[in-house]
């Protein structure tokens, strides 16, 4: 039923006024953000490779720049495409227009940007709350929270409006999210100010209630704003771009429901062996391993999407970007559960294992999924008749992905190779290693680790050019992808 | 089947946000709120004590620089990291911790029981270029701590705000507040009310500057004081059995 209402929306023509404006700048948003946010990361990934790039400058040091790096590609890249692909499939899967007129979704796209820059100047100038992926303070908080009721408000009141009968799966993901964040973000961010009219506060919870609380925020950002938002946008462009409809309804129905049921318990296996008690430490640890199921059921339910259309991936290199971000979605998403056990966890902890599994998910989900929707969105909302360059979509993609490659590779070797050596003994029984020789052995995994971070940038810099040629109207001679170069030669 | 009356949630908003509500709320009460309840969540040990402002105000400067971007405070209980750090790390350590900076990452160390390990002298000429004294490190330097005078004058009102977050400060404490701030960083004083106050606090003239009150010396004597509020020499896990 949900796939026969898209076929419809496909095939009738447009007669609702749909609010594109909002869309076209928050997919604009998404890829200026999306460089800013690599760029920063590609730099402090060299900062850790070469510290003398930290320039003693309190601007520019490794402990403020990081948390930029990680809310600029979590919040202001990953934010901006959920909310441009949210505002886009809403209006079209519901056949109507946006709720609240012009006004209120312009409200939530410039109130988001302003949350952004407010949240990014704070990170530079030593404003935070020293909370991981929740870093602004409380008045920066207090404006996000108003920004998002309004998100809250635009998404529900278009859901009400809607002319066709069902709400379709992937605008269930994207509720998800939405009620999720908000209330995780009031739960984490309690904290009285020292003053109104100073930025500084102190959280409400201290030590280990303040810990579990962090994590329970921590993990489901990840849970909700990386997996369930993004698995609404699988939901709508695999399908549309494959021509095929979603592989089961049933499935849909089950993974959902367990998905965000089981997430929001995963948090403890940030705390394992830390002084949380165990017993919550052993049900973190249960849930995450459940975690996996559901997780796979979203794979499984996008590739299989693919079924009788496995061969466009060799033609359209947009699809191949979403298939490919399914497969890393999967393969982090057992990773997950994986590092949750204790065991293994006693090694990863603290490791740049860590750091590996989460770029597998954010480069190779959460950032390729979006690469795929905007290359699709572009051409539609500037009425184009299609990208400027599609061989340079492929480009992209093999730089990225190679990137990508390049990057977890070296977080697993020398991830696994610091724990390793900090529980090294030698044959009198002492530790075989000083912290710092570990620190020693590490430095020419940073050096990979950065340079599958530069090829990532340099292929976002190419969808740059991509999408700003597509929007002037410019089209790039070229044969179709798949057909051998001698060929397009002729 | 359950499936089949799915349609009812498909077809209704408020049943779809309800259910979404109900179904995301369930694992963070059974989790967190037995934290807040559960008496023997936080050990009972000896000698956990508020910061004192100075400590405090290098606390921080420790969170606007991010330091627990690359520094754990959490000694987890394998034989080698004990070896290394100290005593496994107790929750009544960071009782006072608002908020907590257990860490995630150890580019760099532990910095649980870092107090009284190194002299203020290293970790003053450390801060300012960590290759000076560890030619291996890839840590920023920080040299503008030790020219930028600390601001904290609002000291009081930082303490009643932690007051009001329930760290038991004493009237006391929070009358003196600005004074022990300058008191503990000076060199050669009478310390014996402030240590009075705040038991075990490390004092001295820090930074090695008696000119001027840094933020290098607040971030040094929270540095300071770090794992050293507990003795354990004295301590018996076997009470705290959870």
């Amino acid at each position: 039923m949900s796939q026969g209402s898209m076929a419809q929306t496909a095939s009738t023509p447009v007669a609702v006024d749909y609010n594109m404006d909002v869309v076209r700048w928050g997919a604009l948003a998404t890829v200026f953000w999306g460089v800013v946010g690599f760029l920063a990361g590609d730099l402090i990934a060299w900062q850790l490779a070469f510290p003398a790039l930290n320039f003693d400058n309190e601007f520019l040091n490794f402990g403020r720049l990081r948390p930029l790096h990680t809310s600029a590609v979590i919040f202001a890249f990953g934010g901006n495409a959920l909310l441009a692909t949210s505002f886009y499939v809403v209006q079209r899967t519901c056949r109507t227009s946006l709720y609240g007129g012009k006004a209120l979704p312009s409200f939530v796209f410039w109130g988001y940007q302003l949350f952004i820059v407010m949240a990014a100047i704070g990170y530079v100038t030593g404003v935070t709350q020293g909370r991981e992926y929740a870093e602004p303070e409380w008045f920066v908080d207090i404006w996000l929270t108003v920004v998002w009721v309004a998100y809250l408000a635009v998404f529900v009141g278009t859901l009400l409006k809607r002319t066709e009968p069902h709400i379709y799966v992937a605008n269930w993901f994207y509720l998800a999210f939405i009620v999720t964040i908000a209330m995780l973000h009031l739960g984490n961010n309690l904290a009285i100010p020292v003053s109104f009219t100073g930025a500084k506060s102190y959280s409400m919870f201290s030590g280990v209630q303040d810990a579990l609380t962090q994590w329970w925020y921590g993990h489901n950002a990840v849970g909700f704003f990386l997996t369930a938002g993004f698995l609404g946008m699988m939901y709508y462009f695999i399908p549309k771009r494959a021509e095929r409809p979603v592989y089961s309804y049933r499935l849909s129905i089950i993974h959902f429901w367990a998905l965000i049921f089981l997430y929001i318990w995963a948090g403890p296996h940030h705390l394992h062996y830390t002084a949380l008690p165990d017993w919550a430490q052993t049900l973190g640890m249960t849930f995450s391993i459940m975690l996996w199921m559901p997780s796979w059921g979203g794979m499984i339910n996008g590739l299989m999407t693919l079924s009788g259309a496995w061969d466009k991936l060799r033609t359209d290199p947009v699809l191949r970007f979403m298939v490919a971000a399914v497969g890393f979605y999967g393969m982090s998403t057992f990773e997950g559960p994986v590092m949750s056990i204790k065991a293994v966890n006693g090694l990863s902890h603290y490791t740049d294992w860590t750091i590996g599994h989460v770029h597998s998910g954010a480069l190779g989900w959460v950032a390729f999924v979006s690469f795929g929707a905007i290359y699709h969105l572009i051409p539609v909302l500037w009425h184009r008749e299609r990208l400027y360059s599609m061989r340079l979509v492929a480009h992209h993609f093999w730089l990225g992905t190679i990137g990508i490659v390049l990057y977890i590779t070296s977080m697993w070797v020398s991830g696994i190779m610091q724990g390793l050596m900090w529980r090294a003994y030698d044959d009198l029984g002492f530790l075989q290693y000083s912290f710092i020789e570990t620190v020693e052995a590490m430095h020419p995994y940073y050096i990979i680790r950065a340079t599958g971070g530069l090829l990532f940038v340099l292929g976002s810099l190419i969808m740059v050019w991509n999408v700003y040629k597509t929007i002037r109207g410019d089209l790039r001679r070229e044969a179709p992808i798949g057909t051998p170069a001698t060929v397009a030669a002729e | 089947m359950l499936l089949k009356k799915h349609h009812i949630v498909e077809k209704n908003v408020f049943v779809l946000v309800l259910g979404i509500f109900l179904t995301i709320i369930i694992g963070g009460i059974v989790e967190i709120v037995p934290l807040f309840t559960m008496e023997q969540t936080i050990e009972k040990v000896e000698g956990v004590r508020p910061y004192s402002p100075l400590e405090q105000a290098g606390r921080n400067i420790y969170l606007r620089e991010g330091c627990y971007n690359c520094h754990s405070q959490q000694i987890r209980p394998f034989r080698d990291e004990v070896e290394r750090y100290g005593h496994y790390s107790l929750a009544a350590e960071s009782m006072y911790d608002h908020p907590f900076q257990w860490g995630s990452k150890r580019t760099g160390p532990d910095l649980a029981r870092v107090g009284g390990k190194y002299s203020n002298d290293w970790h003053v000429a450390h801060l300012i270029d960590p290759r000076a004294v560890v030619p291996e490190s890839i840590m920023p330097g920080y040299p503008f701590l030790a020219e930028r005078e600390l601001k904290f004058d609002d000291a009081q009102a930082h303490l009643e705000t932690l007051k009001m977050v329930g760290v038991p400060y004493t009237d006391e404490q929070i009358e003196n507040a600005k004074a022990d701030l300058y008191l503990q960083a000076m060199a050669d004083e009478d310390y014996e009310e402030l240590l009075a106050r705040y038991p075990n606090a490390a004092t001295g003239d820090f930074d090695g500057n008696p000119a001027k009150l840094t933020e290098m010396d607040a971030l040094v004597a929270y540095l300071q004081v770090l794992g050293r509020m507990v003795d354990f020499t004295t301590y018996n896990p076997q009470l705290n059995l959870r």
